[in-house]
């Protein structure tokens, strides 16, 4: 176990700077849902950073999962161009990424199969893609989910252990294909303020580990400063970018750092700008588009 | 952490059977099982050989048709300890495990298609959606145009009944497996026959033994029929020959041994899902304790 996360450790920071960097690039979005075109994002363009965790922050139906669709190749793009590490994934000529296990997304009310215990869940991916063999990959899912405070539980299935326990086991599952992004969507909507803080602190945790390039969706102000290099904020529908803020706040953080002075500044400064749109938002009174 | 490995481990397989089985004899479930068939049975005494009210008085009542059927010399001929009455029993559960199995074999893989591909649907589902509503019975004189034996019309006919329950159920249950499901599979590296294998084929099986459940109950509501009209053996001949000859009790008979073999019929489908969805029995019994 303790090679194992050496390995991790290693070839992780050797490509920390180098992979990983999105570019988003004056991307538009136009829904049709029964005849009418709806513009879910406009001219939107966001520039991320190998190893950088983007937080993208915004009043709900806002186009922000679009977004993260967008990059995941889920939904396709109208116009505009999406890069990751100079490659493009969608823009002219090719509207819909392929999508791939170099950019996993740990989706909103988990996606873990439910069918297949945490163990097998995690070793999935690599058995898929062919780069391990079952037994190797079950050894390195076993480790992985040790690593992540998760080994006892490894043998069960996802509807015995608590939202918490299957949110973390999710994303070692995207981490044990080493993806150059992790998607995450509000992926702690659900959850009350005390688990919260403790994925917080585990995906914290994670990234010092990985240096992974996170794309993280929340409208959650607090949650986005706390962990993020840098947020977003989005303007209502169509999304595009209002507000860019760098949080220079030192890492490794935890929990402390949400009642120091630099940290409620941040969020003094920001505010402003999320509850404008949210009032936009709730004024507009759109459903959520998908 | 020591201690909650020990409480991570819980039964099961057999052994949680056997927990749940011993359990569930420390609550009033079982007793109230007993008391209601008592009740039945006991009301059915008494509208029939006791008060002789009609239409009930017309029927055998339940020790007449008890006494024959555990009698060692019945008077109208059938009992436990005769060999046609096995011999009914087996030539129609032999029928529904073929009728049944190749229902099961043709439906599943029909409906996982149907659900999983959209054109394949677009081509196959207005053709179902056509025959299905057709009533079984309205197939009888075809089947038995179609087929110069006693016994493939009827095999034909249940098979029918059956596979159009299990198709239909299948195909609902790919549709019914969330969306996030496929997109975790596909952003894990997925190809297409990954995403069938470890996504639909599983996701669906709630619903595909829902279906078979009511797709076994279809299955021995066809055949019965099926004996009833044309065939040899069997427990619906059993009913029909004895109506024939007016033996009723060996007639009530045959329809309570029905009741009995379907009942065991339906608890073995049941069975055999909780043993395929273990996942969903643990995570249900968490929720349960």
């Amino acid at each position: 176990m303790n090679t194992a996360s050496a390995q991790a450790n290693s070839t992780s920071s050797a490509d920390a700077a180098t992979k990983g960097a999105i570019s988003i690039r004056n991307v538009t979005k136009i829904y049709d849902p029964g005849g009418v075109n709806v513009l879910a994002v406009e001219d939107c363009s966001i520039e991320i950073a190998p190893g950088e965790v983007c937080m993208i922050v915004g009043p709900s139906g806002c186009g922000k999962t679009t977004l993260l669709n967008a990059i995941a190749g889920f939904h396709s793009i109208t116009s505009g161009q999406i890069d990751l590490d100079g490659k493009m994934l969608c823009g002219p000529g090719k509207p819909l990424a392929d999508q791939g296990a170099d950019r996993v997304v740990v989706f909103q009310n988990g996606a873990l199969f439910p069918w297949k215990t945490l163990a097998d869940n995690v070793a999935y991916g690599p058995i898929v893609q062919g780069t391990m063999t079952k037994a190797e990959a079950y050894g390195k899912a076993v480790d992985m989910l040790a690593e992540a405070g998760l080994s006892g539980v490894a043998g069960k299935y996802p509807g015995e252990v608590s939202s918490g326990m299957a949110r973390r086991a999710e994303i070692v599952r995207a981490l044990i294909n080493d993806p150059k992004v992790l998607l995450l969507d509000e992926p702690y909507r659900a959850m009350d303020a005390l688990t919260k803080s403790i994925m917080h602190e585990s995906l914290l945790e994670v990234y010092d580990r990985t240096k992974v390039t996170i794309f993280f969706i929340t409208h959650d102000l607090e949650e986005a400063i706390f962990l993020g290099d840098r947020v977003i904020v989005m303007t209502t529908r169509p999304a595009r970018t209002k507000k860019i803020v760098d949080v220079k706040i030192e890492r490794p953080r935890d929990y402390r750092l949400l009642s120091s002075e630099e940290f409620r500044v941040l969020v003094e400064e920001t505010k402003g700008a999320v509850h404008e749109e949210a009032v936009k938002a709730f004024e507009a009174g759109e459903r959520e588009l998908a | 952490m020591s201690d909650r490995d020990v409480a991570t481990q819980g039964p099961s397989g057999l052994s949680l059977f056997l927990y749940k089985t011993k359990k569930s004899f420390g609550t009033p479930i079982p007793y109230l099982a007993f008391v209601g068939i008592g009740l039945w049975l006991f009301t059915y005494w008494l509208l029939n050989e006791q008060l002789k009210i009609p239409p009930f008085n017309k029927i055998p009542g339940p020790v007449e048709v008890l006494t024959e059927w555990l009698s060692q010399d019945p008077i109208w001929g059938t009992s436990l300890f005769t060999e046609d009455y096995w011999q009914n029993i087996k030539a129609s559960c032999l029928r529904i495990l073929i009728a049944f199995s190749l229902a099961t074999g043709l439906g599943v893989p029909l409906g996982l298609f149907m659900g999983w591909s959209k054109k394949f649907k677009d081509y196959t589902f207005p053709v179902l959606e056509l025959l299905r509503p057709i009533p079984i019975l309205a197939w009888v004189p075809l089947s038995i145009v179609m087929f110069q034996s006693f016994e493939a019309p009827i095999l034909f006919l249940a098979t029918l009944a059956s596979f159009f329950v299990t198709t239909l159920n299948t195909m609902l249950g790919v549709q019914s497996i969330d969306e996030s499901y496929f997109r975790a599979a596909g952003c894990l590296g997925s190809k297409r026959r990954h995403v069938f294998i470890h996504v639909v084929l599983p996701g669906s099986l709630p619903f595909v033994f829902t279906g078979l459940q009511i797709s076994i109950g279809v299955a021995w509501f066809s055949l019965v029929a099926a004996e009833m009209i044309s065939g040899e053996f069997g427990l619906g001949y059993m009913i029909n020959a004895s109506y024939m000859v007016n033996k009723y009790v060996t007639m009530v008979m045959a329809m309570l041994t029905l009741g009995f073999v379907g009942w065991i019929t339906s608890a073995m489908v049941r069975a055999a899902g909780s043993q395929m969805m273990q996942w969903r029995e643990r995570a249900l019994g968490q929720g349960g304790a």
